[in-house]
């Protein structure tokens, strides 16, 4: 049973890697990209260090897999808050079929500053 | 005090994550802690040790289901976009107002905001948080609040406040 949830979990993560680099792929700017890389990698991480919980019981392979769980949680959204920010300050523009900026609209009065 | 507390902290993270009770492992793990702990203590907001009051851990496990929740429905609502053939994306970036004061709920905000669906923040300046926006409904701040923000913040605001 324990073998079949974690079977279970397992694929289902990698699926939603694969969306991950699916979308890394398709969409159009490094926006978009971070966007879908950011939401399946870390769920579909996550996952894949559940699914050690179920194949071997709880012991330290499982404590350390779920620490990492945490670390991902914490660390894989500030990373893609860092990139977006850096990137739009050094002047990448969104993609052209976007529909709004505001981040660009407010800081153009304040460019000479940052 | 706090630099007692925070040095517990980290010297049980490193006991959890090498799991061998040496000697020379415990000592490497008393040194590393005290210069991480050296380095970084500054660092490390007060309000992060108000989560474990009981009535806040009450909200804070309520606030991990709904995390999880929004967090399953950001994964499938990437798939539908990713494989539907006709990429439906309408993206943007949109500003949102947040009631939140201290640093670690202001964190905690903008990290969830990331992992779910459509949703992704860039930067945050004073009171207003600028919001990557995959499918961007109105340029409105005040209904952009409601349908981003708010549904984390009255957790949060419990938690942290």
């Amino acid at each position: 049973m324990n073998e079949f949830v974690g079977y279970v979990l397992l694929s289902v993560g990698v699926a939603f890697d694969l969306f991950g680099c699916i979308g890394l792929v398709r969409l159009p700017d490094v926006y978009n990209r971070l966007q879908a890389a950011t939401k399946c990698a870390t769920l579909g991480t996550a996952m894949i260090l559940l699914s050690v919980f179920f194949f071997t019981g709880f012991g330290p392979i499982t404590i350390k897999a779920l620490l990492c769980i945490w670390f991902i949680l914490i660390t894989s959204p500030t990373a893609a808050h860092a990139i977006s920010r850096a990137a739009h300050r050094s002047g990448i523009r969104l993609w052209e079929g976007s529909y709004i900026d505001k981040y660009a609209e407010d800081r153009e009065g304040k460019e000479d500053k940052a | 005090m706090k630099r007692i507390i925070h040095f517990f902290i980290i010297y049980a993270v490193w006991i959890l994550l090498t799991w061998s009770f040496t000697l020379q492992e415990l000592l490497a793990g008393v040194v590393i802690s005290l210069l991480a702990e050296l380095l970084l203590g500054d660092i490390f907001p007060y309000e992060g040790v108000k989560a474990f009051y009981p009535r806040r851990f009450f909200w804070l496990f309520c606030y991990f289901w709904v995390f999880i929740w929004a967090m399953i429905r950001a994964n499938f609502d990437v798939a539908y976009r990713v494989l539907n053939i006709y990429l439906p994306i309408k993206p943007g970036i949109v500003k949102v107002r947040t009631k939140l004061k201290s640093d670690m709920g202001r964190t905690f905000l903008a990290n969830s905001i990331t992992l779910t669906p459509g949703t992704m923040s860039v930067d945050l300046v004073g009171d207003h948080l600028y919001i990557h926006w995959i499918n961007v409904v109105s340029p409105d701040i005040q209904k952009d609040t409601e349908m981003i923000v708010a549904g984390f913040e009255k957790y949060l605001e419990r938690i942290f406040e």
